[in-house]
């Protein structure tokens, strides 16, 4: 049965189960309601709970198996000599896509069942029949595969079989067991609640298995990666030089350059954004009007609703020819800085644009949390606003206001689009702004794209990277949350 | 005793003056500041404009043809059908030109290789599919190529034309011609909202309509997965959770995974969703699973934020008149919040509607969406693109022409942005209760 078959089907049951429990219920008081121990919907929900959640789980967990068991089971029968477990895996897709090929064949009526089944791979030219139905496979079938496919398909129909029979079974059983102890006390609102509050504390821990499932998906693969690569050689090598012709050996993955980059670009968004991000903030919480106020800061907060992508094509093909005009060879100085369009310059700016309301949201909320008898004891001494703000509003709001920068700091550190698109393509450790480098996040993109084929040291190494950006994001965010919570805490 | 310094109240001492001048200075800043920040703003969003707005217009060749039957008969009875129909347009032009006392003639390679690239097809088509129309006059709005659009809107000056198969410097008489009758126009271009993406080198024809699809697929999954389990974690976090261990680690977690960079959240789709459980790479659903982990923490904040806003007093009354605590949550707390988690849903939506960085991971960005899905089902497990996605994969083309197109799906992008935005702040305004 089709998997959205059989959810329809369990969501019958449920429906059945809650009519017939409530029915069930109403007759146990002889339809006096004030004899029941719950409202009869909730006699209604134990029924059709009992009999969908289960039988939910069992359908969930049994779905993501099953493929994972059959492929470590047919895997087995590839007997030629396999170079590693990522052509293993390479092999096992070949060996699902068959399968799903002669799915397709039987399923438009160009092979029976029993032909797909036993067809050999000298007998027939399997990947000329499967073309016919349009499914197309990149080389010609070997009799090993054909048979890996062949058992998958038999091993997934027995399955699903299986599958269906149990979770239908568990269903039933399920809402007739909940029925079965229907009576006019039976505590069915505690039953149900129980249930709701399991599902509630399901729900939050989602959370948890999200960053287990981060950490975990890193660890595994940057592990795998320093097997295949020297730890010492990744963290303290000054060349990027990916090669994806040779395996392991040719290529040159150091991490320095491409955490100078990052680093480089972050330095100059942060020099953009926070003199005006912090300027901004303290015009608009020291000096504005409510009018003005109630103009510019929502204006200021587009720019923080703007998707990434549109800075990243604002810096490739808007802020970048202009600095060329400007520092580029026969630019308006005359002084050759910059050779292309791409530099750290185009997209530490762009990034600085970026983070500015970031930067004056955060520091606006922490400079307004400085009670005013502070500012009121200074004025009241003498002092002009400005001496007020900067010898006392800022020295008290300090500590918030280094939270917030290392806030941005790990905003532009983690930030992607902008440097795929403007900072450029080449790990380089130089100091001139005018120059392209890359980052670390641009650096995971390109490693990642377009190949499938997650084995080789120059495809992992993005787990690496992703890993020591996860890391240094972390830290900066923990240590800048605990700097922010330290502070407010103060005048509370 | 020295005699002291003259100081008055009248007249300000040059020290006086001197903080009054940093007092000055220092306003100035900030309002420069400001200026600043607003006009980033400015150029931006005119930046968009002024290259995204030519995306949606095209120049258009008005040509009024009648085929009869037995030209249609001949055309059909050819081996090139298409450059039959060509052939009627060249007899056409020609006629016009005579008509407008010119001397010029035109050939074949001028109508299909220069004036409106491949169009034998497109009135093949029309006559297929509308046979009635044989044997009437029928106006066909035609795509003008590239070279003559911009010469047409000035982009392209007679001076800057060389001779070459795209263009030839006699044709622009002819099109010179063609415009003093009002037969060049510019019209609005339905093809790039609903079109499709097409190969590298047709960026005229390239649409956006499937990838909305594609975004509008992964935005049901968000929605359908990240409101109940978003709503359901902050009640239990809210309103239930007792102060131990577990509770405090849920939420360092959630307040950290708000912080980790997105494309992160690529990786961790790239390794579990496709590495791990096989499910098909730069499928909306895988798409849209990312990016509800993502949205989560974002819609995990908000609707605490709105459970906190509803007064103790509600809470209490509902437990005073014998409801459990789950009944005084779910009949009394939530439906109260509900505006304002529906505010905190749309804006983490739009969030997510404009995500970019994780989508490439998930292998949305080397497909080319040159269909739209078959179905419900397709729609979520085939292959497509997704808005964000789609103009990166312009922008990163050789061919400069789809820079036009991607700054034209950014107009489309925030035209969505700002609806969503829009109608969280309405509802905010409508619902919001002030207790």
């Amino acid at each position: 049965m089709p998997i959205l078959t059989l959810l329809v089907v369990l969501a019958i049951i449920a429906v059945a189960g809650y009519v017939l429990g409530r029915r069930r219920a109403m007759a146990s008081a002889d339809g006096d309601m004030r004899k029941l121990h719950s409202l009869p919907s909730y006699y209604g929900y134990n029924a059709a709970l009992t009999g969908l959640v289960p039988a939910a789980l069992v359908l969930a967990v049994w779905t993501i198996a099953q493929p994972m068991v059959l492929q470590n089971n047919v895997s087995d029968m590839i007997t030629t000599e396999v170079a590693d477990d990522g052509a293993l895996s390479l092999i096992m897709s070949d060996v699902r896509r068959l399968a799903d090929g002669l799915d397709t064949a039987v399923a438009q009526g160009a092979l029976t069942p029993a032909e797909a089944a036993n067809m050999t791979a000298e007998g027939t030219d399997v990947r000329g029949t499967l073309a016919d139905v349009g499914v197309a496979l990149g080389s010609e079938v070997s009799q090993d595969v054909l048979g890996a496919a062949q058992a998958y398909r038999a091993g997934s129909a027995t399955g699903n079989l299986i599958k269906t029979v149990l979770v239908l079974l568990i269903a039933i059983g399920g809402t007739a067991f909940a029925l079965m102890k229907t009576t006019a006390t039976f505590r069915a609102r505690n039953t149900v609640e129980r249930g709701v509050m399991a599902v509630l504390i399901a729900a939050a821990s989602i959370a948890i298995l999200t960053t287990i499932g981060i950490v975990l998906s890193l660890v595994f693969n940057t592990v795998e990666f320093f097997r295949l690569y020297p730890a010492m050689d990744f963290f303290f090598g000054t060349t990027w030089q990916p090669s994806f012709s040779g395996r392991g050996g040719a290529s040159e993955l150091g991490l320095l350059p491409l955490l100078w980059g990052t680093l480089y670009i972050s330095f100059v968004a942060l020099l953009v954004a926070v003199p005006i991000g912090l300027f901004a903030a303290i015009y608009l919480s020291e000096y504005a009007g409510p009018r003005v106020r109630a103009f510019a800061k929502p204006m200021l907060e587009v720019l923080a609703g703007i998707p990434t992508i549109v800075y990243g094509l604002f810096a490739l093909l808007v802020v970048g020819p202009m600095l060329k005009d400007v520092f580029g060879g026969d630019g308006a100085l005359g002084v050759a800085w910059m050779t292309g369009d791409r530099s750290v310059i185009t997209a530490g700016l762009v990034m600085g644009i970026m983070l500015i309301p970031f930067v004056s949201s955060l520091s606006d909320d922490i400079i307004n949390a400085v009670p005013q008898s502070m500012r009121d004891g200074s004025l009241g001494l003498g002092a002009t606003p400005s001496e007020t703000i900067r010898q006392v509003v800022l020295p008290a709001a300090l500590p918030g206001i280094v939270g917030a920068i290392l806030l941005a700091a790990s905003r532009a550190i983690g930030e992607t689009m902008i440097v795929v698109l403007g900072a450029g393509a080449a790990g380089r450790l130089d100091l001139n702004p005018f120059e392209a480098m890359t980052t670390v996040t641009a650096k995971i993109v390109s490693q990642l794209t377009g190949d499938s084929d997650f084995s080789s040291p120059e495809a992992l190494v993005a787990f690496a990277l992703g890993m020591s950006l996860f890391v240094i994001t972390l830290g900066l965010n923990v240590f800048a949350l605990f700097i922010v919570r330290k502070y407010r805490e103060q005048y509370e | 005793m020295t005699a002291s310094p003259k100081s008055s109240l009248l007249t300000v001492d040059a020290r006086t003056k001197k903080r009054n001048a940093a007092e000055k200075r220092f306003k100035a800043y900030g309002i420069v500041a400001i200026a600043i920040g607003l006009m980033f703003l400015v150029v931006l969003l005119t930046s968009i404009l002024r290259s995204g707005l030519p995306a949606f217009t095209n120049t258009v060749v008005a040509l009024e043809a009648t085929v009869t039957q037995e030209d249609y008969d001949a055309a059909e009875g050819q081996l090139l059908k298409t450059a039959a129909y060509e052939a009627l347009l060249v007899a056409k032009v020609n006629e016009f030109l005579t008509a407008q006392g010119s001397t010029i003639e035109v050939d074949e390679d001028f109508i299909t290789d220069r004036l409106v690239p491949k169009t034998g097809a497109t009135i093949r088509e029309f006559y297929k599919a509308n046979p009635d129309q044989i044997g009437q006059p029928v106006t066909f709005n035609l795509p003008a190529s590239t070279r003559i659009s911009r010469y047409f809107e000035g982009d392209l000056l007679r001076e800057d034309v060389t001779d070459s198969r795209f263009l030839m410097v006699e044709d622009l008489d002819v099109v010179d011609e063609m415009i003093a009758a009002g037969l060049i126009t510019t019209a609005f271009d339905w093809n790039f909202i609903t079109g499709t993406d097409t190969a590298v080198d047709n960026p005229g024809g390239a649409g956006i309509g499937a990838s909305v699809i594609g975004s509008f697929f992964m935005m049901i999954v968000v929605l359908l997965l990240a409101l109940p389990i978003g709503v359901a974690a902050s009640i239990y976090l809210e309103e239930f959770a007792p102060k131990n261990r577990l509770t405090d680690l849920i939420e360092v977690n959630i307040s950290n995974l708000a912080a980790v960079p997105s494309i992160v959240f690529g990786i961790l789709g790239l390794a579990v969703f496709i590495q791990f459980a096989h499910l098909p790479q730069s499928a909306p659903l895988v798409g849209g699973l990312v990016l509800t982990l993502m949205t989560l923490p974002t819609i995990i904040i908000s609707t605490r934020a709105s459970l906190k806003s509803v007064p103790p007093s509600i809470r209490d009354a509902a437990l005073g008149v014998g409801a459990s605590k789950m009944q005084a949550v779910f009949h009394h707390v939530l439906p109260l919040a509900m505006p304002g988690i529906l505010t905190g849903t749309i804006i983490g939506l739009a969030q997510a509607l404009g995500e970019t960085a994780p989508l490439l991971l998930i292998g949305m960005v080397g497909y080319v969406a040159r269909e739209y899905p078959d179905g419900i089902i397709s729609g979520f497990v085939d292959s497509n693109s997704a808005m964000p996605a789609q103009i990166y994969t312009w922008a990163a083309r050789a061919d400069t022409g789809f820079y036009e197109k991607a700054w034209g799906g950014i107009i489309v992008l925030l035209v969505f942005l700002l609806t969503m935005n829009l109608i969280a702040i309405l509802l905010r305004r409508r619902f919001e209760r002030r207790w």
